[in-house]
């Protein structure tokens, strides 16, 4: 590049406009108004009983099918209220609930990821509704022929795990502490899901899942009980975030979830009484 | 001239970009695809991240221009230190700026703390996604266009000034249109980052459909997500490549253009 010739007119050129220099102030308090400006709230829906609201659930991984089949059960019943779900590992959800995210119902797979919260007055009090226990999750037909923990640590099966943040791998560690199987996996996930589709799409050889996992996934997964599991319960609590705008309806979702007919729909996706 | 054995790496470096991408396209489920992609999984993303690219490269123009132009007529001294700053997020992980954002912005951070006093929450909101998608794309604007400014000199614009004409003029008249290559390539660029910004948006803007959830989230929403086939995920994944395949043939045909 010709950066010699390039100096001195530049000099030269700065000398001249030196004095209509940008005034660094003015362009941060523009800067200022522009992130303002995107920011602008969108105006909250007032929680009154007939007007349209959307109700906001984060939901444990886990929960994904039963609680899309939940939600459609409580716009059926109230159809002034639409509901977007969020599901991802409780961790995750935890965090950005502690970071203001527009939650208004929040559901764990775990008690501790839901303590974190209520421990910072985030949540109201929580309910458990409904439990969970681990499966070994294998391709169909197990052709590995993977039938216990200890053959998850086997050096030609590639095993995969809840990261042990996420309320699926603090149940995975107890349980294959319990078992005194230590083992090293090949990846560990944020979400339970995450598990699921590592084995369903052959990523992997194995992976400890919930059983409403296997359930929810007849055709992609096959489901082993390994020993000791029904001694490792995941318990489910659900609680209404402390900022939400629409305790109501939240209140309303929780009080589907807990009823008779809530707990058959849950109980049909293959959880457990809490 | 060059030593025949070149052929060897130089291969097998175009075999590893470009294998994967053949991969993927073999993996294609090309009957259900017009079904995946008229799905509203796929479109509710493919409008959010659109919208937001586009007012994010908007924003990259409105504040990187004037930047670059700064930049490229300051002192050499200032111009090295001012281009080591907006390099910092080109070269740092998207993640480490949605931390950086978060720190800033999020509830408790350092002006989001004041921000939740007058009721303004940008975090997880559409706004942080395009906040984020623009802290990371902007460098590229910054760079194609201060470079283009550099290369250019500042000859023609003294002359014209010389000549008499006036600032505003020389800028419109002189300046503008000699950087346009640049500044195309730059736009085309920061939009692409744009579009592709994962990891800051993960973070700072969360994951909920139609708010944030944009076309990078959706496909790795789908892939490890709930109940969802990956066959989503490959079906956005090949949406995602047919627009940088535009891009790269407007950046091309368009520099043919601005060039001849």
């Amino acid at each position: 590049m010709n950066r010699f010739s390039q100096v001195s007119p530049r000099r030269r050129h700065h000398g001249v406009t030196a004095h209509h220099r940008f005034a660094p102030t003015a362009v941060v308090a523009a800067s200022l108004a522009l992130l303002a400006g995107c920011a602008a709230p969108t105006p909250a829906s007032s929680p009154t009983a007939q007007a349209p609201q959307t109700l906001t659930i984060y939901a444990a991984a886990s929960l994904s099918g039963v609680f899309d089949t939940l939600a459609a059960q409580l716009t059926t019943d109230n159809p002034s209220i639409t509901v977007e779900t969020n599901y991802d590992g409780s961790s995750t959800l935890v965090t950005q609930i502690s970071e203001g995210a527009p939650a208004d119902v929040f559901a764990s797979a775990d008690t501790r990821n839901m303590d974190a919260l209520a421990a910072d007055n985030l949540v109201g009090p929580s309910m458990l509704f409904a439990s969970n226990t681990l499966r070994i999750a294998v391709a169909p037909g197990n052709p590995l022929g993977i039938n216990t923990l200890s053959d998850l640590a086997r050096p030609n099966v590639i095993s995969v795990l809840c990261a042990p943040q996420v309320p699926c791998g603090t149940a995975s560690a107890t349980l294959l502490g319990n078992a005194g199987v230590t083992l090293s996996p090949a990846s560990e996930e944020q979400s339970v899901t995450a598990v699921v589709t590592k084995v369903a799409e052959g990523i992997a050889d194995a992976g400890l899942v919930y059983a409403t996992d296997i359930a929810a996934n007849p055709d992609r997964i096959e489901g082993v009980t390994p020993a000791g599991a029904a001694d490792v319960v995941a318990h489910y609590p659900i609680t209404i975030v402390s900022d939400s705008a629409h305790a109501a309806a939240a209140q309303a979702f929780i009080d589907l979830v807990l009823s008779p007919k809530g707990q058959s729909i849950l109980a049909a996706a293959g959880f457990l009484a809490p | 001239m060059i030593p025949r054995l070149l052929y060897i790496p130089a291969s097998i470096g175009l075999a590893l970009l470009i294998v994967p991408l053949a991969g993927l396209l073999l993996r294609v489920d090309w009957a259900g695809l017009p079904a995946l992609l008229l799905s509203k999984e796929a479109l509710e993303p493919l409008g959010l991240s659109l919208v937001t690219a586009f007012i994010s490269t908007i924003l990259c123009l409105l504040l990187g221009v004037p930047l670059a132009v700064v930049i490229a007529r300051s002192t050499p001294r200032v111009a090295g230190l001012l281009r080591a700053l907006v390099t910092v997020p080109l070269v740092l992980p998207p993640l480490v700026g949605g931390i950086a954002l978060l720190s800033l912005l999020g509830r408790t951070g350092v002006l989001g703390e004041y921000l939740e006093l007058v009721g303004l929450r940008v975090p997880f909101t559409t706004a942080a996604v395009v906040i984020a998608q623009t802290f990371v794309a902007m460098p590229f604007l910054v760079i194609a266009v201060e470079g283009a400014l550099r290369t250019m000199g500042t000859r023609y614009e003294r002359v014209a000034a010389t000549l008499g004409a006036h600032r505003s003029t020389v800028f419109a008249r002189i300046t503008l249109p000699l950087v346009l290559p640049g500044l195309l390539a730059g736009t085309v660029l920061s939009f692409a980052r744009a579009l592709g910004e994962f990891g800051a948006t993960a973070l700072f803007a969360g994951n909920q459909a139609g708010v944030t959830r944009t076309m990078p989230l959706a496909i790795y929403t789908a892939f490890n997500g709930s109940g969802v086939t990956t066959d989503q995920a490959v079906a956005l994944s090949l949406l995602l490549i047919a627009v940088a395949v535009i891009i790269l043939v407007l950046i091309g045909t368009r520099r043919a253009a601005v060039l001849s």
